[in-house]
């Protein structure tokens, strides 16, 4: 039996506990604290967005300066655009791996306009190039694009004979897409979808951005299209099939890096150095081992970087 | 206090009570799987608490069990479910259900424990039978502790069924998601207003429920004075045990 002193005391531990908890997990992780990093002119900060590839990305990066003789700091695991870019803005961050058509209809949206019209790698770059910021600049870009696809099952594919996005039409009636909230509103969602190929489509909503719940999805016929993003190990590894998408529904979105426009030039060389390498399948095959081999962010960018001799 | 004003005017735009996404729509979903999942888990906990209150065993176990029920995470077990199960509302609903059985089954179990030893004593002198014992004296008198589990239940059950629409399976929880997704801040507000709402009300009416649980006969204050003079005491608390939900 608990008498009630005990129990008063039981409760005073869990809420202190829970407390304390709450408190180890908040300071913990605090990404933007000590902005230390700007002050030192040798000193690079390099950020990520708590997106998995991203980060594998940024570790590349700074990995190779650290290589070349740079102070890097590492600011990795920054949520997304919307809690990182001002930090970017006010230098606080100088390096960072952004994917250039996102990044651009982020610029857009925050000035109050509407999304970009470009789907091209080039004509997103020149009109990113306008849209950034006065302080940081884009370095070129990767071949690697981490674009949102219309992916369908293989079987999906066998059964309605589907290679790109205006094949969906074969499959009739409303075309149910399994996708982030956002993708509703996207110009390339559902508005884009019948704008271009004349096909109506709605978002099945899931929150896992691709995700198993999201592949959960058309593996179960709950949705028969998933948005996957295209550098997803899943692709190969749930055997799905990326519709083409020759009406340039869905803007490119290459690896490019944001960096200040104050950042030394070697440090800019190096940047490019590594970025050059990116192809969609590498990004692939480094995202496999991350997501399916479970090594570590900073381990597959360090095996990465020595199998290529710049370690 | 400008974006409260929008989140209020987000519920009151005639735009957002039309189409598969309407209010009204989203709102009958969460009070039905609320409902339901309370509901699924007073059938299962409630026969087991009156169990081991009514025979004292198991008392132990009952409190490990529903003590490392309470630690998981709901979002895990939803998605985990989903995944093997498959989308839809039964993952959630399973997972709701296992939110709501700890808080039910304290309720049950302890509103028989703090009946008065003496009462229990002189229902069995009286040559009742154990059924007897437990349909007309323990159920009776532990009835204001068992709906005040269910009380605790539905509130963290009301709250937490925003996950629902984790996997696109409705309830109001899906205003948030897409709100937080697209920066319609006035969207997540005014879906939360309504849910804060819907607990409130689903509070009221399960504080009258309480004090009409109260038997006949018995009121606080001779309760109190017979707890006074027993060892068996336990607090008088409306709701048995207070639920967090991390």
């Amino acid at each position: 039996m608990i008498t009630a002193p005990t129990k008063r005391l039981a409760a005073a531990v869990a809420v202190a506990s829970a407390v304390a908890l709450t408190l180890a997990g908040c300071s913990s992780s605090d990404p933007l604290s000590s902005g230390s990093g700007s002050g030192d002119s040798k000193t690079i900060v390099v950020g990520s967005q708590a997106y998995p590839s991203n980060e594998i990305i940024a570790e590349l990066y700074a990995q190779e300066l650290e290589h070349e003789g740079f102070t890097v700091t590492k600011k990795l695991n920054i949520g997304q655009r919307k809690a990182y870019w001002p930090e970017i803005e006010k230098g606080s961050i100088s390096v960072f791996p952004e994917y250039n058509g996102n990044l651009l209809n982020f610029l857009l949206q925050e000035d109050g306009k509407s999304t970009t019209t470009e789907t091209t790698t080039d004509g997103i770059n020149s009109a990113l190039s306008s849209a950034l910021p006065s302080g940081v600049k884009a370095l070129p870009s990767a071949d690697a694009s981490d674009a949102d696809t219309y992916t369908v099952t293989q079987e999906t594919a066998d059964k309605y004979g589907l290679k790109s996005i205006a094949d969906l039409s074969k499959i009739g009636g409303t075309i149910s897409i399994a996708a982030n909230p956002e993708f509703a509103t996207a110009a390339y969602g559902p508005k884009g979808l019948k704008e271009k190929y004349g096909i109506d489509g709605t978002v099945n909503q899931q929150n896992d951005s691709g995700g198993p719940l999201t592949i959960k999805a058309i593996q179960d016929g709950d949705a028969q299209v998933a948005d996957i993003y295209s550098a997803s190990a899943s692709i190969k590894t749930e055997k799905l099939v990326t519709l083409e998408d020759p009406k340039h529904l869905v803007p490119a979105n290459n690896v490019t890096p944001i960096v200040s426009k104050d950042l030394d030039s070697k440090a800019a060389d190096a940047i490019e150095k590594v970025n050059k390498l990116l192809t969609t399948d590498v990004l692939i095959e480094l995202n496999r081992q991350n997501s399916v081999d479970q090594k570590s962010a900073s381990s597959v960018a360090k095996a990465f970087l020595q199998d290529k001799g710049l370690l | 206090m400008n974006l409260f004003a929008q989140g209020i005017a987000w519920i009151f735009d005639p735009a957002n009570h039309v189409g598969p996404d309407a209010i009204g729509v989203r709102l009958w979903e969460h009070v039905w799987i609320t409902l339901l999942a309370v509901g699924i888990a007073v059938v299962i906990a409630v026969p087991i608490g009156l169990l081991i209150g009514h025979t004292g065993k198991g008392r132990s176990i009952a409190v490990g069990v529903s003590g490392g029920i309470r630690a998981l995470p709901t979002l895990g077990l939803l998605t985990l479910l989903a995944l093997w199960i498959g989308l839809g509302v039964q993952a959630p609903l399973i997972a709701l259900v296992v939110l709501a059985i700890p808080s039910v089954l304290a309720g049950a179990y302890s509103g028989v424990e703090a009946i008065d030893r003496v009462t229990i004593d002189a229902a069995r002198a009286q040559g009742m039978t154990a059924w007897q014992l437990l349909v007309r004296v323990e159920v009776p008198l532990a009835l204001p502790l068992i709906v005040g589990g269910i009380r605790a239940a539905v509130l963290q059950v009301v709250a937490t069924a925003t996950l629902v629409a984790y996997i696109n399976a409705g309830g109001l929880g899906g205003y948030a998601f897409s709100g937080i997704a697209n920066s319609d801040y006035a969207e997540v507000l005014g879906g939360s207003i309504i849910v804060i709402a819907l607990a409130i009300a689903f509070e009221v009416l399960f504080a009258a429920l309480q004090r009409l649980a109260v038997p006949a006969g018995v009121s606080a204050g001779s309760a109190g004075r017979a707890r006074r003079n027993t060892r068996r005491s336990a607090p008088r608390a409306a709701t048995p045990v207070e639920g967090t939900h991390p």
